[in-house]
């Protein structure tokens, strides 16, 4: 560990500092940034709380905020002691800002060496830093982490990857940091320059930015010969560093002495009971630039209960499983379609195309998951068709934990519109009850 | 053995026909057709002359398809015949997955199709006196290898 006295904390201590930081946090952003003044007094709520339990009465932020506030309007300490700007452009095109003391990109780089450290690298290691370098948090905050832990850092950045191979294999990399479906595409260009990437010194690969599937955990280790690490970041809260996955590769620690997360129900937006799935909401206990008080990521993901073999009391989440975008409610229960994915990867004679088919039975919510039959035909008897599609049924129900019908359809039937799939036919208004 | 095509079907109106007419436009010639299914769903069974180039066609319109080996047995015209080689199959313990019969112009009997899960099943039909029938007697030969 590069802080165990941090990430080991013991868990009533970890809870005290917290509350300390949180009331410092809440009466800066009071004192400091207009929005959270105007939308404190709003909600008649005062910048203190008496238990971290408290916050829940606290308002939310959301991207929008950021975006309305634009550039500056959200930073809570003065502009000459900010020292460096990030930014993220949203699918809307509008970005937004964030900034960061020089205590801010200190405490970063502390954040990010643990990062490194967690996925197993130490000083001895080299490390390949192939996020792109500027305005997104990528490049920049794995380098000064890696920096920070003594490694010897190249700061290739993204693109050119016949290079990046090159670099790899010539200056015996151990470490790769980049997009997990990058490291594929390395992997591949690798084999097209007559290089085997399993032969290569590199061991550990620090992957985040997109969301990724287990099944791609598995592809990436084998072709690479490495252990694949997931980290998880949004720059509204930093960057990379707010959580990742340890070597035991189960769930990634949240840097919590750091960020206080919450995950809540999207509907009623309160909290859900640990291991139940829900938005992820942090607030960040440490940052001056630009603080957020319990901003809606709109992530899908889960506390994961109980402690990890390798000693961190950081709690841990799930790989991000969706966006709460994507929620449906069925029979009261909510369910995120991006987990039938997860679970479709992993059983062989799919593919992991679907489409949640949503009626009305009575007054029963009815759900059928419609699953393309991998192209290459497994089965070619209707008795294996038919305990697939069994299977599929049972674990789909019990990922979801409501009971759904499934029904095969033809490879490549389920309509996609610009690469992506419909995933939610809802016909239940249509119907009538 | 034989290759066969299995494609899997949704029961819609016209995916049937679409399945012949595209195998019909790719000029491949079907020996024998046989639909396996349920309410939602079937597997479609072809015997035809030139296999690969079928699947190429099936799999570039979109179905799902894969190539199963089975064996193709003339069976004597008369009663009887197709009980004799399944007889014949069980005293070697030869389990037959599923079965099928067509006829082949310039044969004596009818074909028989049989889907086995033994390696053993063309032999055992060979020393019972049975004609197996070779890939060469059912398809043309110019592109498919
Ligand atoms: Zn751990």
């Amino acid at each position: 560990m590069f802080q165990p006295e941090s990430e080991a904390m013991p868990r009533e201590q970890l809870e005290q500092v917290q509350l300390d930081r949180l009331n410092a946090l809440l009466a800066r952003v009071y004192d400091r940034v207009p929005l959270y003044r105007e939308k404190f007094d709003d909600a008649g709520v005062r910048p203190h709380v008496e238990t971290l339990a408290d916050l829940a009465d606290v308002p939310f932020t959301v991207k929008d905020d950021m975006r309305a506030n634009y550039p500056y309007g959200m930073f809570a300490a003065d502009r000459r002691d900010i020292v460096r700007v990030h930014a993220s452009s949203g699918t809307t095109g509008q970005i937004t800002v964030v900034g960061y003391t020089e205590r801010d990109i200190h405490n970063w780089a502390d954040l990010m060496a643990r990062t490194l450290a967690c996925a197993g690298a130490n000083a001895d290691d080299i490390v390949q830093v192939a996020y792109g370098y500027g305005l997104f948090t990528g490049g920049l905050g794995v380098h000064y982490g890696s920096e920070r832990l003594g490694c010897l850092t190249i700061p290739i950045s993204g693109g050119n990857t016949r290079r990046q191979v090159q670099v790899l294999s010539d200056f015996d990399v151990t470490v790769l940091a980049c997009t997990p479906s990058y490291s594929l595409l390395v992997a591949e260009t690798a084999e097209e320059m007559g290089i085997d990437p399993r032969s290569l010194p590199l061991r550990i690969g620090v992957f985040g930015a997109e969301p990724w599937s287990e099944n791609m955990r598995v592809q990436i280790e084998e072709r690479l010969g490495i252990r694949a690490i997931d980290i998880y970041g949004l720059s509204e809260v930093l960057g990379p560093g707010v959580a990742s996955e340890c070597v035991e590769q189960c769930g990634l620690h949240v840097n919590e002495d750091h960020f206080l997360i919450e995950i809540l129900d999207p509907q009623t937006l309160r909290p859900v009971p640990d291991g139940q799935p829900g938005e992820v909401v942090f607030t960040t206990l440490t940052k001056e630039g630009i603080p957020v008080i319990r901003y809606r990521t709109r992530d899908i993901s889960r506390i994961i209960p109980g402690q990890c073999a390798c000693g961190r009391t950081l709690r841990r989440i799930e790989r991000i499983t969706g966006r709460t975008d994507d929620m449906i409610i069925v029979r009261g229960v909510n369910v995120f379609p991006s987990q039938i994915e997860q679970v479709l990867t992993g059983i062989a004679g799919v593919a992991p195309h679907y489409q949640v088919v949503l009626g009305k039975r009575g007054s029963m919510d009815t759900v059928e998951v419609h699953v393309e039959v991998a192209p290459d035909l497994a089965f070619d008897e209707v008795r294996e068709l038919e305990a697939l599609q069994r299977t599929v049924r049972g674990e789909i129900a019990s990922a979801l934990a409501v009971s759904i019908d499934v029904k095969l359809v033809e490879p490549r039937s389920i309509e996609r519109s610009e690469g992506k799939a419909r995933r939610v036919v809802d016909l239940r208004d249509t119907e009538g009850a | 053995m034989l290759e066969q095509l299995s494609v899997f079907l949704e029961n819609h109106p016209g995916r049937l026909a679409h399945l012949c007419r595209t195998l019909g436009d790719a000029g491949v010639n079907m020996r024998a057709l046989m639909v396996a299914d349920t309410q939602e769903f079937g597997v479609v069974r072809i015997i035809c002359d030139r296999p690969q180039a079928g699947k190429a066609a099936l799999e570039s319109a979109g179905f799902g398809v894969s190539v199963a080996e089975v064996v193709g047995v003339e069976v004597p015209d008369k009663p009887g015949g197709l009980a004799d080689v399944l007889e014949a199959l069980g005293e070697d313990d030869v389990n037959v997955e599923y079965a099928y019969c067509f006829i082949e112009p310039g044969m004596t009997g009818a074909v028989d199709v049989l889907k086995v899960d033994d390696g053993r099943a063309s032999e055992v039909l060979e020393s019972a006196g049975y004609r197996v029938l070779r890939p060469e007697d059912l398809y043309v030969p110019d592109d498919d290898g």
